[in-house]
């Protein structure tokens, strides 16, 4: 904050930013005196798992569990990590989940000032792509000032003027990628292969044959949750599903696997057997 | 314009219930060589041809440009602030500012200078034409820090006959040339 007397009583207003003869922001700032640059690289301490995004004929789907872990321990089981952005756009974080509490505050509050300026102008609200693009820019300056927002997000939905599809990723580096299959942390590993091959099986290796149904991407989401939950020891067998079409934005109730864990009984030390 | 007590201070209202510093900016900007816009459903254009050695058009953006009347440093500070405002939206969200949008900014910043002590209102005015996803707009802005959008305006010395040619005619502006 300025505190200088002649600053005394004068808000700064949102244009001056733009202001190139306001000492305040054209000034550089003083170094600081132990001469080391300043770094808040942080840790992650309450995190969410893999998201998987997929794009399917008129829309785009996220799927993301409902677990947000500390640690080890599986403490919250009831979170959220799907989050609908105005009617056509979904943002999906694996990562620090209050890094992620944020990011929701801070979107909501630009979408809203977007709306409060369409009420004179009538523009179009922001799209997928123009969202996508903030958050890149967001996370990349964070990153550039050595203070991530320790997160991967998935962004989905629908460019209501183009009329077509969006699926985009940006982490805590800042790296940004577009397929139309996506997958961050353990999902990266192993559910990309399988999301890959339900896609490549209809629209050829090289992406130009037709895109699944609505009910093929459910079943391999699901399938790829699956086995996400046998594989991912930081995971958890209840998770939800976002999709988006031209209707809108529709987040599923939480839902399960069936799992087998029969195998377990011939193993020494697991099932009802004593050593 | 008579000379009184009340018009040399910014923030000192007159009996009236004028800004006399502010009728004195728009009083610059009439004295500045005219510059004349309009727009029709696809096309925005303006145009400063009276300004034989003085450059009247500055582009902002790839879609915005303005055409000045008045203080042409004033101008300047003001397209500079525009240019970067554009500059930065376009990068932050990857689309053109909207015109309607950068009209505001520099209508704001300019009204911030009716209302603080010590400051002048901005001496000039712009014809502000651009293209977004909502068509062609027009815009003027100024010193008064108002904008409003038009069909078809002109602004500066002897626009008056300007802009009776253009009530006459401006509705066929809307689909032709």
């Amino acid at each position: 904050m300025n505190h200088h007397p002649a600053a005394w009583g004068r808000p700064l207003p949102a244009s001056a930013s733009f202001d190139m003869y306001n000492p305040q922001f054209s000034a550089p700032k003083a170094a600081p005196a132990h001469q080391m640059p300043v770094a808040h690289t942080q840790q992650p301490l309450v995190t969410g798992t893999s998201v998987l995004g997929i794009k399917f004929d008129g829309g785009v789907m996220l799927a993301a569990d409902n677990l947000a872990s500390y640690g080890s321990l599986a403490r919250f089981k009831d979170i959220e990590r799907l989050h609908p952005l105005g009617p056509h756009t979904v943002i999906a974080a694996a990562g620090d989940m209050s890094d992620f509490q944020w990011l929701k505050k801070e979107l909501n509050a630009i979408l809203r000032e977007e709306q409060a300026l369409s009420l004179t102008d009538s523009h179009p609200s922001l799209s997928p792509s123009n969202i996508y693009d903030f958050l890149a820019n967001l996370f990349y300056a964070r990153r550039s000032k050595m203070n991530p927002v320790w997160n991967a997000v998935l962004v989905g939905g629908w460019d209501r003027v183009k009329a077509e599809t969006f699926l985009g990723y940006v982490d805590l580096l800042g790296t940004t990628y577009s397929a139309p299959t996506l997958a961050t942390g353990f999902g990266a590993h192993i559910a990309q292969p399988l999301l890959r091959e339900a896609f490549e099986a209809k629209a050829g290796t090289d992406g130009k044959g037709p895109l699944m149904t609505q009910q093929e991407a459910t079943a391999v989401l699901d399938d790829c949750m699956k086995v996400l939950f046998y594989r991912d020891a930081r995971s958890m067998n209840k998770y939800q599903i976002a999709t988006v079409t031209k209707d809108g934005v529709v987040i599923s109730d939480s839902k399960s696997s069936e799992t087998q864990w029969g195998f377990a009984e011939d193993l020494r030390g697991y099932g009802a057997q004593t050593q | 314009m008579f000379r009184n007590s009340y018009d040399s201070d910014n923030t000192t209202f007159s009996p009236q219930g004028k800004l006399h510093q502010v009728e004195y900016a728009l009083e610059a900007v009439k004295q500045g060589s005219a510059a004349i816009g309009l727009r029709s459903k696809t096309h925005a254009r303006s145009t400063g041809e009276l300004a034989t050695y003085q450059k009247k058009l500055i582009r902002i953006d790839d879609h915005v440009g303005v055409a000045i009347a008045g203080l042409t440093s004033d101008a300047r500070v003001l397209s500079n602030s525009m240019r970067q405002q554009a500059m930065s939206e376009k990068m932050l969200y990857g689309r053109p500012i909207p015109v309607a949008r950068i009209v505001q900014g520099i209508s704001d910043k300019a009204q911030m200078n009716t209302q603080q002590y010590g400051r002048r209102p901005y001496g000039v005015g712009f014809l502000v034409i651009g293209q977004d996803e909502t068509g062609p707009h027009l815009f003027e802005f100024s010193p008064a820090g108002t904008a409003f959008e038009y069909y078809a305006h002109s602004i500066g010395a002897r626009s008056q006959s300007a802009k009776t040619y253009l009530e006459k005619n401006f509705e066929s502006f809307e689909n032709g040339r």
